[in-house]
C-alpha cells in the first residue's frame, strides 16, 4: 500500500504542488495528470525517491520510503520517459542489464519470452540503435515481464507506441491489477483497462 | 498469442550483490569495447604528450632520465582527466542512471564496479604503455618497473577520486574542465608519491615509504569514495 501525506514538492523557486493527499491500494490504478509542466514527472520521481519532497511523506507499507531504501526499491519498477537503453547494445543485451538492476537475474529464456511477448520477435539481437523509436520503447517496457514487482511507476509509457502495442500494455497492466499489483501513471494518450476504474489525480 | 505468459511472466530470481558488481564491469567494458574510439583517445593523448617532451627539450639524456617520472606521471594524470567525463554522462543523458539509483542492492557497490570498468578501459592501457614510452627517457629497467608498479598502484586511485567530480558536475554546462579543476588538486598526493617512488629508485633509494603511502591511498579511496560518489549522484540527479 502507497500511501501519500502532505507532499509538496518545489522546482527551483517554483512550488508545483502541495498537501497532496492519496493512498493506493493494491489493485488499483492512479493517473497523475495535468498540464506540461504541472509536475507530474516530479511527483512520479519523488514517489522513486529520486527527488526529496519538500514537505510531507510517502509511505510504503506504512514506513517512510527514505526509512526503507533498497526494500522499496525491490518492490517497485520506475519507468522514465527515457528509455534506458544503450544504443550500442542488442535489446537482450540490454534486457539483461535492465533485470540487474531491478535487482533480478534473468536467463535468456525469460528474456526471450518478454521480447517476444512485446512483438520483438527477430530483433532481440539487433543494436538498440537500429530499432525504430516505438520497437526501444516496446524493449524498454519488456522490463515490466521480468520479475514480480508490486508497485509499477510509469512515465509517459505510451510515448511511440502504436495501436496494437497501448492495447498490449494496457492488457498488461490489467493482468498485473488482477495480480493485486499497483500502477501510477502518465499519459497524454487515452489508456483504459477494461473492468477497472482509473483514479485520477489532478495536479494544477 | 502465448497464453502462459499473459496469466503472469515468470519470475526472475534475485540477484546477488556480487552479481550487479560483476554485471556492471562487464557492462561497461563491453561499451568501451564498442565506443573503442574513446579508449584510443585516452591512450593516444597519453602517447602524444609523453612523446613531445623529448622533442622539445632536445637530446639530452641526463636531464631527460631525470625528468622522466615527472613527465609520465603528469601526462598519465592529464589522461585520466579526458575520460571521466564519459564516466557518467552517457548513463545520464539516456536515463540509465535513474535506474542506477533504483537498484536494491548497493548504489556505492555499483559505483564501486563502475569505477573499476572504467579503471580498466582506461587506466589500465596507460600502465602497460607506459615502460615503452619510459624508453625514451632512458629510464634503467628497474626505474621502468616501478614506473608500472607505481602508475598501478596510482592509477586507480586517479579514477576513483575522478569518479567524484565526474558526478558532482554531471550535467552541467562545461563539466568537463570542471572535473578537471576539481579533481586534479585532489591528486596531487598520488603524484608526488608515484613519481617520488621512481625517483627514488633511479637515484638508489628505497622507494618503500612511496609506496606504503601510495597503497595507502588506495586503500583509503577504495573504502570512501564509492561512498561519496553514491551520495554525489543522488545529489546530481535531483
Amino acid at each position: 500500500m502507497l500511501e501519500i501525506c502532505n507532499l509538496a514538492c518545489t522546482r527551483g523557486d517554483h512550488l508545483l504542488f502541495s498537501d497532496l493527499n492519496f493512498t493506493l491500494n493494491a489493485g488499483e490504478i492512479l493517473q497523475a495528470q495535468g498540464v506540461n509542466g504541472s509536475g507530474k514527472t516530479t511527483l512520479l520521481r519523488t514517489l522513486c525517491g529520486l527527488v526529496k519532497p519538500t514537505a510531507g511523506q510517502i509511505n510504503w507499507s506504512g514506513k517512510n520510503i527514505q526509512d526503507l531504501g533498497a526494500e522499496y526499491y525491490a518492490e517497485m519498477i520506475y519507468l522514465g520517459h527515457l528509455n534506458a537503453l544503450k544504443d550500442e547494445l542488442s535489446a537482450v543485451e540490454n534486457m539483461r542489464i535492465s533485470a540487474g538492476l531491478a535487482g533480478c537475474e534473468a536467463d535468456g529464456e525469460q528474456i526471450f519470452a518478454a521480447l517476444h511477448r512485446m512483438g520483438l520477435r527477430g530483433r532481440e539481437n539487433l543494436p538498440v540503435k537500429a530499432l525504430s523509436q516505438g520497437q526501444s520503447r516496446r524493449v524498454a517496457l519488456a522490463r515490466l515481464l521480468i520479475g514480480h514487482f508490486p508497485l509499477w511507476i510509469l512515465d509517459e509509457p505510451l510515448t511511440a507506441l502504436d495501436v496494437g502495442a497501448v492495447q498490449l500494455i494496457q492488457d498488461l497492466i490489467a493482468a498485473h491489477l488482477a495480480r493485486n499489483g499497483m500502477v501510477i501513471y502518465t499519459t497524454h494518450q487515452p489508456l483504459e483497462v477494461a473492468g477497472v476504474t482509473t483514479r485520477r489525480l489532478t495536479l494544477s | 498469442m502465448n497464453q502462459k505468459s499473459v496469466e503472469g511472466p515468470s519470475l526472475a530470481g534475485g540477484l546477488s550483490l556480487t552479481g550487479l558488481f560483476v554485471l556492471i564491469i562487464r557492462r561497461d567494458l563491453v561499451l568501451a569495447m564498442r565506443r573503442r574510439a574513446d579508449v584510443l583517445t585516452t591512450l593516444i593523448f597519453f602517447v602524444i604528450v609523453v612523446t613531445l617532451f623529448p622533442l622539445g627539450v632536445g637530446p639530452e639524456l641526463n636531464m631527460l632520465r631525470t625528468m622522466a617520472p615527472g613527465t609520465l606521471w603528469v601526462a598519465a594524470l592529464l589522461a585520466s582527466m579526458l575520460s571521466l567525463g564519459r564516466l557518467f554522462s552517457a548513463d545520464y543523458l539516456d536515463g540509465t542512471l535513474e535506474q542506477m539509483l533504483l537498484v536494491p542492492q548497493s548504489l556505492s557497490a555499483l559505483v564501486l564496479g563502475k569505477m573499476i570498468a572504467h579503471w580498466m578501459a582506461s587506466g589500465l592501457p596507460l600502465v602497460l604503455m607506459a615502460p615503452v614510452l619510459g624508453l625514451q627517457f632512458d629510464m634503467p629497467a628497474e626505474a621502468l618497473w616501478m614506473l608500472i608498479l607505481t602508475l598501478l598502484l596510482g592509477t586507480p586511485i586517479l579514477s576513483m577520486i575522478g569518479a567524484i567530480g565526474a558526478a558532482l558536475t554531471l550535467g552541467l554546462r562545461g563539466g568537463g574542465v570542471l572535473v578537471s579543476l576539481l579533481v586534479l588538486p585532489l591528486c596531487i598526493p598520488v603524484l608526488v608519491f608515484g613519481a617520488g617512488a621512481v625517483e627514488a629508485i633511479t637515484s638508489g633509494m628505497s622507494a618503500a615509504a612511496h609506496l606504503s603511502l601510495l597503497g595507502a591511498l588506495l586503500l583509503l579511496a577504495l573504502v570512501f569514495t564509492p561512498w561519496v560518489t553514491a551520495m554525489a549522484l543522488r545529489i546530481s540527479m535531483e
